[in-house]
């Protein structure tokens, strides 16, 4: 059993290539939608224009009852023709924001394509306001733009960004793990239990749910990646000391399994206890799992780019559910977190990192696959030629991970071929 | 800059896709980062179209931009060119686009493409989506219209339609029940243009005798070019209510020279008839919020007052454009309008109007909710629920039979809520009783813990902070027997009372001495 050591990253029969041109995704932005809700005492300003504002709104369930933590400080014509001092505006918008919401211990400036564009220094206006609201509030930023992030790359800036936030832990600190990416409440509380059975006494989790609570790191810290997407912030984690555990991703029982025997191994826990801890949740995640194997085995799958959690969950399919992978796209492929994923996916599987949309849509349509993944914009259309389609983002705003979530996973994706066979009309 | 935390309208370039999506065999390049692909879900998941929008987008990439994104978008041009065969091409950029300033529409012109390719200058940081749309149509009008008109004893009278887009508030219904009532008056439609045309469809605009401006945000610029070089007069009347209708089919016989009464005959709209029975005595002065964009706003108030006998209390747009007509209508109705696109303002004005039913958009629907307050939507931005499935115009006749119900309905419910208060003392009802409609077995439902957890700071800002005198217990019991719906109204009205002759405690008779004071 070696999946938690580093493997070398092409030790796989997959069939990897890259492709270039038009995408249909979503930028880093969109990350804010489920963001806010993990992090609950922290506002998110993004710092760009009316598309980025329609974006998010957009994206959030179209609209919002409450009034969100979110919000878009708007560029407009006076700030880009210089009539109006944008670090003078932005700081007198978030002097506006903090006196309505007096709750807010952690607000991020998000960069946005404009505000890259015309080089708004974002971090060093957090530096600004940061030392204004001290300590009432801490001012971060990160860039969640269409230029620079995919999607759930976002999320991945925003961990990146409190990473120098986190306290250090002492270099005579005992052993620590630290699980990184956000996690449903339910399913955090589920994996500290299982530690906690396990033996793994200091565990810790980020992002916090409260922006005070950010647990320590160093030389003792052991990473385990919960999402597939968070490239920066295991080297921002790792050059503070951390170490990262190699591990397949937390979906499906075989995922969880692999994942939760990586912090075992580094933790010095007996196999055997290690099986007894897990026996139970096993059994439940192949109990649920068989419930719908039937609907997706021998099913034919193709993924459009999305979420950068399309690897880990086409290895679920393929592996547990017994389906067949046409094609497997991704937005970015980090070949040294991905590789235990890589090695467990069947030889020759078509991976396709990047887009070229119109060409990608036509091996789709070519392909005629049983089930696509793909975003929100493309699911109708492919629909409406006959395909079945489960659109992604419903992936990230699902609890999906862990042994409790395995066959609520499998249904997600049996529910669009449960649907077609269900109705007559 | 601007704090915005909900916005109305898009950006400009969301209207130009409107048109371009509308429309058949018209292709739109659109310069812009990955993350602006976001704009094909409002028309396939809100709308549920069921193709992507004819839409390329260029997708460049930090990387890209020291690079050379000039080609990156004349390649975009020459694919999309190639794999859609489109008639015409529209080019243009979003909004980080505009700041790298590529120019769209030369880089195009020299791919010399053997179709007309018509570049877009929608500046984002100072436009909006329904301008966008507005400035779409009219190039597009410029660049291709054409045709002549012939002999008028040859043929029908004919006229366009202008202003239906994809991603419209009902603008699919409205068409039909546009089209039906020309065709009872004899009238050929020559071309609707942006829903269902095409590029060489603009090409016979001039045949028609006159035009049907739908909705003037997004038509009135393409019309008034029709006007100057076709010479062709141009119907603005926005046919929604039934006054307006019959004053829709006035002016467009009128100007087809054709007999009006056929259309007129009988009783075409229940409204007039459902207005007048005695059950809607009720609706007499129901003090009405309106909130909108200034087509359907302007619409509702007339309607409100006129046909339902409502007072307007409350009139504003998001629609800057047409902010004098708008203030011009409030005046009328003897208040002064809100115009704005900040949500904030608009749910400050509905709290100091008081009003008892609330037209607005899908966000005045959630103010409203947070208020207690009956609401029906009149207007965009558009919701997944703007789309019914079943016909459900607002213009014409039948669109003044959905008005009706729409808005009268909301304050059914709030009626039967206030029966079912009444009774809350007899056996089957009790505190904890769940409505009705929900049969045996439903719980109250828990408060969503996101509204619980937020709705107060929400809130902190916009209440007037004011010191209340205390209620005694006994008025605190009396204005529980008022009905809901006025309650609200009834405690700012005696405390207002109680606070401006300085009294320490509310009794039943400041209660009613406030009631007297104040009045209905």
């Amino acid at each position: 059993m070696n999946a938690h050591a580093p493997l070398p990253s092409l030790q796989t029969g997959c069939d990897i290539r890259q492709e270039r041109g038009q995408r249909a995704v979503f930028c880093g932005l969109t990350g804010i939608v489920w963001l806010h809700r993990k992090i609950q005492d922290a506002f998110f300003l993004v710092v760009g224009s009316r598309t980025c504002a329609h974006l998010v709104q957009s994206a959030a369930g179209v609209m919002i009852f409450a009034e969100p933590r979110f919000a878009t400080a708007i560029i407009d014509e006076r700030d880009l023709a210089g009539l109006a001092d944008a670090n003078e505006e932005l700081d007198r918008v978030v002097r506006r924001l903090i006196e309505r919401r007096p709750d807010i211990r952690l607000l991020f400036l998000v960069g946005s394509c404009p505000s890259e564009v015309i080089k708004l220094d974002l971090a060093r206006a957090a530096q600004r306001l940061s030392r204004t609201f001290h300590p009432d509030v801490r001012v971060l930023s990160y860039s969640g733009s269409g230029i620079e992030t995919t999607f759930t790359q976002g999320e991945d800036a925003c961990l990146a960004a409190l990473v120098p936030e986190m306290p250090k832990a002492a270099a005579s600190a005992a052993p620590s793990l630290l699980v990184v990416g956000a996690l449903a409440d339910v399913v955090e509380d589920q994996f500290a239990r299982l530690f906690a059975q396990l033996g793994i006494a200091d565990v810790a989790f980020l992002p916090a749910r409260r922006a005070g609570e950010l647990p320590a790191i160093g030389a003792n810290t052991r990473l385990l990646l919960a999402q597939p997407f968070l490239a920066d912030t295991a080297r921002a984690l790792e050059a503070r000391g951390g170490i990262r555990l190699a591990a397949p991703f937390p979906l499906g029982q075989e995922g969880t399994t692999g994942w939760l025997r990586a912090a075992a191994d580094a933790f010095g826990v007996p196999s055997d206890h290690f099986a007894r801890v897990t026996a139970a949740g096993r059994a439940r995640a192949a109990t649920a799992l068989a419930l719908y194997r039937a609907r997706l085995a021998a099913k034919r799958v193709f993924f459009f780019p999305d979420s950068q959690l399309e690897v880990p969950l086409a290895r679920f399919l393929s592996r547990e559910m017994g389906a067949d992978l046409i094609e497997v796209g991704t937005p970015y492929l980090h070949r040294q977190h991905m590789a235990p994923e890589l090695a467990l996916l069947p030889d020759g599987t078509q991976v396709v990192e990047g887009q070229n949309l119109d060409a990608q849509m036509d091996r789709c349509r070519a392909a005629r696959p049983d089930l696509t993944i793909c975003g929100l914009g493309l699911a109708n259309p492919l629909e409406a030629e006959g395909l079945a389609t489960k659109w992604s983002i419903e992936l990230l705003f699902t609890p999906i991970q862990g042994y409790d979530q395995a066959g609520d996973l499998a249904e997600l994706f049996a529910r669009p071929l449960k649907r077609r066979a269900r109705l007559e009309v | 800059m601007q704090l915005t935390l909900w916005t109305y309208e898009g950006p400009p370039h969301i209207g130009a896709m409107r048109i371009a999506t509308a429309m058949r065999g018209l292709h739109y390049v659109l310069h812009a980062p990955q993350g602006d692909t976001y704009a094909d879900l409002l028309f396939t998941m809100i709308e549920r179209r069921d193709a992507r929008p004819p839409v390329t987008y260029t997708t460049f990439q930090a990387r890209d931009l020291g690079a050379d994104t000039a080609a990156i978008f004349q390649t975009a041009v020459a694919e999309a060119y190639a794999r859609f065969r489109p008639e015409a091409m529209i080019v243009g950029a979003s909004c980080t686009a505009e700041l790298i300033q590529d120019d769209p529409g030369g880089l195009a012109r020299a791919l010399d493409l053997p179709i007309p390719v018509i570049p877009l200058e929608l500046p984002a940081y100072q436009k909006k989506e329904n301008w966008g749309a507005s400035e779409t149509l009219y190039r597009l009008v410029r660049a291709l219209a054409g045709g002549t008109r012939t002999p008028r004893d040859e043929r029908r009278p004919l006229c366009n339609l202008l202003g239906p887009t994809a991603l419209g508030f009902r603008h699919r219904d409205d068409l039909v029940e546009v089209t039906k009532i020309l065709a009872t008056l004899g009238i050929d439609v020559n071309v609707v243009a942006p829903l269902g045309c095409t590029p060489a469809d603009l090409g016979r605009l001039g045949a028609a005798d006159f035009n049907v401006v739908l909705y003037p945000e997004i038509a009135r610029a393409a019309g008034q070019h029709l006007q100057k070089i076709f010479g062709q007069p141009m119907v603005e009347t926005v046919p929604i209510g039934v006054q307006a209708t019959i004053r829709f089919v006035g002016e467009v016989a009128a100007l087809a020279g054709v007999d009006p009464a056929p259309v007129l005959a009988g009783a075409p709209s229940r409204l007039p008839w459902y207005s007048r029975s005695v059950d809607s005595t009720y609706l007499t002065d129901k003090r009405v919020f309106i909130f909108g964009d200034a087509t359907h706003a302007l619409a509702a108030a007339r309607i409100a007052t006129t046909e339902l006998g409502f007072r307007v209390v409350g009139l504003g747009t998001y629609t800057r454009e047409f902010a004098r007509e708008v203030r011009a209508e409030a005046a009328l109705h003897g208040i002064e309008a809100t115009i704005t696109d900040d949500y904030l303002d608009v749910e400050a004005a509905i709290q100091a109007a008081q009003p008892e039913l609330v037209l607005g958009t899908q966000m005045e629907r959630h103010v409203a909710k947070r208020l207690g307050l009956p609401c029906a939507v009149i207007s965009a931005p558009i919701h997944v629920q703007d789309f019914p499935a079943r016909h459900s115009p607002q213009m014409g006749f039948e669109g003044a039979n959905v008005l009706f119900d729409t808005w009268v309905h909301p304050l059914m419910m709030g009626l039967e809520e206030h029966l079912l208060g009444m009774f809350r003392e007899d056996a089957e009802f009790h505190a904890e009783a769940t409505p009705s409609h929900l049969g045996p077995g439903h719980a109250p439902p828990a408060p969503p813990a996101e509204a619980a957890g937020q709705a107060p700071p929400a809130e902190a800002g916009i209440h007037v902070a004011a010191a209340p005198a205390s209620w005694a217990p006994d008025a605190e019991k009396e204005l529980k027997k008022i009905p809901f719906f006025v309650r609200g109204k009834a405690r700012t009205n005696t405390e207002r009372f109680a606070r401006e002759r300085a009294l320490p405690l509310i009794t039943v008779e400041t209660l009613y001495d406030a009631k007297a004071h104040f009045g209905r």
